[in-house]
């Protein structure tokens, strides 16, 4: 198993391997997101109480997971690139932080669009807003540390227990988050409780979400072969693939 | 030197230097205190407004306090390269990172603890609610502390280090700031408070054993 690990982890295998593999991965990410796009915007019925806005929860609800997701795979790589100081664990984790923050980002402002309509305001300190905001903190934390330490090993090393720190914390903030709003949650702000969901919307949101993790998968690929080209630009297989 | 001994003699060394230079001391003092008077200014005089903001804004003004000191923990000795000495030496580095960290607390956390009252009275918050404020204070900034020392270890190495330090640190104080001010809150409306005072035990013995192993790793790194 050891040597599967090195000889992929290694930077020229890594590129070559990516880079055969991209072009079928966008592929099947455009099936993907047609399929599940059609399923959202035009098969599934909207909601019998929130009506058409339903819809926005196809983009939500797998961004929120993605942006969950992400960070947790940049924790894994962190503790890989730590323990066993694999170069290729340290620029997924590097290069999976903007994509994070995307998603993150992307959750938020899908949630504070679904919730004018449905709250009547664009912010309402909902506890799962609240716990998605504090984890764009901790993503834009990740890269303002990784930005600021000119060397790019040290860097990486230092931003890996940054996300191991952070991993460990993201429950904690998470649940003590889910208590404060149940104490402080007006009443007359009811939480939308949703019934176990139909498959008609259930399938769609499955294929959404796989769509969004995939799309994740190939910018990080692509992220990472850049950041791989940069870093060994001196080594001799990025001097012959140039030349 | 044995295990206790070397934490002992670090703290020590750490408490001295401290009072050789008291003013400093007073500095995260005069902070805490100016920015619980900016907000009756800020908000207007009401009592009864203030008195309902007063946990939160003695506890926010504590966070921010403790987060100016956090730099003071690892900063002056890695200048000095005391901080690569003590690395190398033959003792774990996260038991002198705890010493350290105790030693930081003491210098600026329990102060805060003794003007807290203070500005809990210029606030107006209900007498009842003054020994959970301190009990909360006692449990909680010890955490501050220890998380806030990875933070420092991570960006001591930086020559602008503050204001990645509190962006790297704020979202992760979040929990304690929420059962903390919670506890005083709850304690002012005459409401039982062990749950939370539970929470934030459970917190600080949490961070007490693990942000230690993660601040020596941090530390090493920085130093690399």
């Amino acid at each position: 198993m050891w040597r599967w690990v090195h000889k992929y982890g290694s930077p020229p295998v890594f590129y070559r391997i990516s880079g055969r593999l991209l072009p079928w991965l966008w592929g099947l990410f455009a099936i993907l997101l047609g399929w599940g796009l059609y399923g959202a915007l035009i098969s599934s019925p909207p909601d019998y109480q929130q009506g058409e806005s339903v819809r926005i929860v196809y983009i939500h609800v797998p961004a929120a997971w993605n942006s969950m997701f992400i960070y947790v795979a940049m924790a894994v790589s962190g503790l890989i690139a730590l323990v066993w100081r694999i170069k290729v664990a340290e620029i997924v984790l590097i290069a999976s932080a903007p994509i994070g923050a995307m998603f993150t980002f992307l959750a938020l402002v899908t949630g504070s669009l679904w919730g004018k309509p449905m709250w009547g305001a664009w912010w309402v300190w909902d506890a799962r807003l609240t716990s998605e905001l504090i984890l764009l903190f901790l993503y834009l934390g990740v890269i303002a540390l990784h930005g600021a330490i000119e060397d790019r090993r040290t860097a990486a090393r230092a931003v890996s227990i940054l996300a191991l720190v952070g991993v460990v914390n993201i429950p904690i903030i998470h649940f003590s988050v889910e208590w404060w709003n149940t104490l402080h949650q007006p009443a007359t702000i009811t939480k939308f409780e949703k019934p176990s969901m139909h498959i008609d919307m259930l399938v769609p949101l499955l294929v959404m979400a796989l769509a969004f993790k995939l799309f994740y998968v190939n910018t990080l690929l692509m992220r990472a072969r850049g950041e791989l080209l940069e870093r060994e630009r001196d080594v001799k297989w990025v001097k012959e693939l140039a030349s | 030197m044995s295990w206790g001994r070397a934490f002992v003699a670090l703290a020590r060394r750490d408490l001295t230097i401290a009072f050789r230079r008291r003013s400093e001391m007073a500095n995260p003092l005069l902070f805490f205190v100016m920015v619980v008077t900016l907000f009756p200014l800020g908000v207007g005089p009401e009592p009864k407004l203030l008195a309902n903001m007063a946990p939160g804004v003695v506890w926010v003004a504590a966070l921010l306090a403790a987060l100016l000191s956090l730099d003071g923990i690892f900063r002056p000795d890695f200048e000095d390269g005391t901080l690569e000495q003590l690395v190398l030496s033959a003792h774990p580095v996260p038991l002198l990172v705890l010493a350290k960290v105790c030693a930081h607390w003491l210098i600026t956390g329990l102060p805060l603890l003794l003007v807290a009252p203070l500005l809990a009275l210029f606030l107006g918050l209900p007498e009842g609610a003054m020994g959970a404020l301190m009990a909360s204070l006692l449990l909680g900034t010890p955490v501050l502390s220890l998380v806030g020392a990875i933070g420092v270890a991570l960006t001591v190495g930086l020559r602008k280090g503050g204001m990645i330090l509190s962006l790297l640190v704020l979202p992760l104080y979040v929990p304690v700031l929420i059962f903390g001010a919670s506890a005083v809150d709850a304690a002012s409306m005459s409401l039982p408070i062990a749950a939370q005072m539970y929470i934030l035990g459970a917190f600080l013995a949490l961070a007490a054993s693990l942000t230690p192993v993660a601040t020596a790793a941090a530390l090493k790194i920085s130093l690399s």
